[in-house]
């Protein structure tokens, strides 16, 4: 009884199911491409594939982070991609603003230097992407926009925006020290992981030791309810988008930083989507409510694992999609209400504990 | 009648600021850019916006149930593609077209049953469907695949006169979209299926209260979107005789934004799809005036179309209110 309680809590527990489909999808590695586990250093820090997953997996963690305290709110966040292309072009404009000026021959552009000090840029970075979270926020706590449509308008104009910015181009980064975030290595492990813990663990406390996490919680299950509750639902909402933006800018300084370029076209495409499926299959609910910031992690970590598996198993990059669907698929099905119920029905067959949960 | 007319205004009001909207942007550019007077233009709007025009009456017919469908664009170019490939093959038209059009229903058809039977949150199953299209379509091809079939060929560069008025002219397969839109406008108003449509945006759990048939109307709405994609997706094909998978790279954000202007509202049950045609048209004229004036670079269209989007959802939400206090 005693251990069947235990499972049972296991299987409660958000992290469940997402560790479960990380640990099939190593299971999968292991058998079909053991060099996947291999980790050697390399100039003094870790290489391998699994060092590539935490690496170019931190910028979708980071979103999606930010996408789970939107999601638990009862709205998404579509622009997230875009607010991604517009940090990054501002970074690329602040490190040289003559990139974007075709009259400037090319050999003074491809320098290694900066017109702006690097702490300058990267609160540039963060200021615009909090101010693009911000907008979203006011347009759905202020505005009374559904949350989809409001930021659907800053996915269709925050593309333009950062070309606008960019003037246009796409701009490559000669400033060495900006390559640092994406690059850079601290005690041989990425600099970007770090970041990831920073934000997860601020996170982590504004929304576990201070009681915003349960407003949010609150707002997502019944937000008229929270407001006749005494607490202010708005502003509850506007945090969770401007959080959002937030993290997406650290995102794009990042994802610009390990690619040397702001390319407002194509940086950070898809994210949104890539974000709002970590946090799906983070378990927590579109419809908003109980949230595990650490569940989407993993979710996101189950992705970007997924598609570098893809990548050593010799998956061309344009069937991936189509992989990736098929996982979407499976996710969304195991998820679903019905499958869900199945399942109860499966563990708890005398069916005396459960039918209050919804 | 002072009052039906006022209840009239606030159920027509969104439908005459789109049209008013349109004329003042069409007759902006027309002072603007004298060239822009010209018929011709006006009929390059449904040329150039054959296939945008087809994708949003089907998004119409999703938002109107509450739903959305974000598949719409990569149905569209994988339809492009596969028929491309089929045709290099020998396979006939004939064969061709009822194959992608079949494709595209059942596609629909099967996102439809998901979010009907497991319940999930529409836009995330289509957002799956949209990947696995994309992704099939360069499974199929990588690259751009020319058609030289004469069939195709003929459908593209047949160009019918437009009577009263001299050198204006429309191409065959822009007439495909008005069409589909006098069909779907009976439709949604003079059918069964139509006001169950409605009933479902209005209030899903009352009309299935009511004994409606909300599960089978749901899927095949969703059906219905897809064969429209796939009938896009043929006209988009005839256009370039070619297919190619990174065609309408976010046709589908173009076609909500359409949709959205047209005076639907995203919340469902309320809305024209005469309003669809005329949010097609304000994004053509955003993207005719821009290509007269030549040194605006293309990314203000974006900026554009999602400002424009911004005020319609204000303007939406005023009515709205304005309906509720009524």
């Amino acid at each position: 009884m005693n251990n069947n309680s235990f499972f049972r809590r296991l299987r409660k527990n958000q992290a469940f199911w997402p560790l479960i489909a990380l640990a099939l999808i190593l299971l999968f590695d292991a058998i079909y491409a053991p060099t996947f586990f291999k980790i050697g250093i390399l100039d003094g820090h870790l290489y391998g594939n699994l060092i590539d997953v935490i690496n170019d997996g931190a910028p979708l963690m980071l979103v999606a982070i930010g996408m789970t305290m939107v999601i638990a709110t009862g709205g998404v966040d579509l622009s997230v991609g875009a607010v991604i292309a517009i940090s990054a072009a501002m970074g690329a404009v602040l490190i040289n603003p003559a990139l974007g000026n075709q009259l400037i021959s090319n050999d003074i552009l491809t320098k290694d230097a900066t017109n702006t000090p690097l702490w300058l840029i990267v609160l540039a970075d963060l200021a615009a992407g909090t101010l693009c979270g911000l907008w979203n926020g006011i347009l759905v706590s202020r505005g009374r926009i559904q949350p989809m449509v409001a930021t659907l308008i800053l996915m269709v104009a925050g593309r333009g925006i950062a070309q606008l910015i960019t003037n246009g181009q796409i701009m490559t980064i000669y400033y060495t020290p900006y390559f640092y975030f994406g690059n850079g290595f601290i005690l041989g492990v990425p600099v970007s992981i770090y970041m990831v813990a920073i934000v997860f663990i601020l996170a982590w406390v504004l929304v576990r030791k201070t009681a915003i996490g349960l407003f949010v919680e609150s707002v997502g299950i019944n937000a008229k309810s929270t407001y006749y509750s005494g607490i202010s639902e708005q502003n509850v909402k506007l945090l969770a988008y401007t959080f959002c933006g937030f993290c997406s800018a650290i995102a794009g300084l990042i994802l610009s930083s390990y690619v040397h370029s702001a390319d407002a076209n194509n940086i950070g495409l898809f994210y949104e989507l890539d974000a709002i499926l970590s946090v799906v299959m983070g378990g927590t609910l579109m419809a908003g409510g109980r949230f595990s910031l650490f569940a989407s992690v993993i979710g996101a970590l189950v992705i970007w694992t997924f598609t570098i598996t893809m990548y050593t198993v010799g998956v061309p990059a344009n069937a991936l999609l189509a992989a990736k669907a098929v996982l979407v698929l499976i996710v969304i099905l195991l998820y679903s209400d019905y499958t869900q119920r199945l399942m109860n029905r499966f563990f708890e067959r005398r069916g005396a504990q459960h039918g209050a949960t919804h | 009648m002072a009052q039906r007319i006022r209840l009239s205004l606030l159920n027509h009001g969104p439908l005459l600021i789109t049209m008013l909207i349109f004329f003042v942007a069409y007759m902006l550019g027309g002072w603007m850019y004298p060239t822009m007077q010209k018929p011709q233009v006006f009929f390059n709007l449904f040329i150039n916006n054959s296939s945008l025009l087809i994708v949003a009456i089907g998004m119409t017919m999703v938002v109107l149930t509450r739903g959305i469908d974000l598949s719409v664009a990569s149905v569209l170019a994988l339809t492009t593609v596969a028929s491309a490939v089929l045709l290099k093959h020998g396979l006939p038209p004939a064969v061709v077209m009822p194959l992608m059009l079949l494709m595209g229903i059942t596609f629909g058809f099967i996102l439809g049953s998901i979010i009907h039977f497991f319940k999930v949150e529409p836009f995330i199953v289509t957002l799956m469907g949209s990947f696995f299209a994309r992704g099939m379509a360069y499974i199929i091809s990588l690259t751009s695949v020319t058609i030289n079939n004469d069939f195709y060929r003929f459908l593209a560069l047949t160009s019918i006169q437009i009577p009263f008025l001299p050198n204006a002219y429309v191409y065959l397969y822009a007439l495909v979209g008005p069409l589909l839109l006098l069909v779907t406008i009976y439709i949604a108003f003079f059918t069964r299926f139509g006001r169950t449509v409605y009933a479902i945006g209005n209030n899903e759990h009352s009309a299935a209260l009511m004994g409606l048939p909300v599960g089978r109307t749901k899927i095949i709405v969703y059906a219905f979107s897809g064969f429209c994609s796939a009938l896009a997706g043929i006209v988009f094909s005839i256009s370039l005789l070619s297919g190619y998978g990174q065609y309408a790279p976010s046709m589908e954000m173009d076609a909500i934004a359409s949709v959205v202007m047209g005076g639907i509202l995203l919340t469902g049950g309320v809305g024209n799809v005469i309003g669809t045609l005329f949010g097609v048209l304000i994004n053509g004229t955003i993207v005719s005036i821009l290509q007269f004036n030549g040194t605006l670079s293309s990314w203000w269209t974006r900026i554009g179309v999602g400002l424009l989007t911004l005020v319609f959802i204000g303007l939406q939400s005023l009515f709205y209110r304005g309906k509720k206090h009524a």
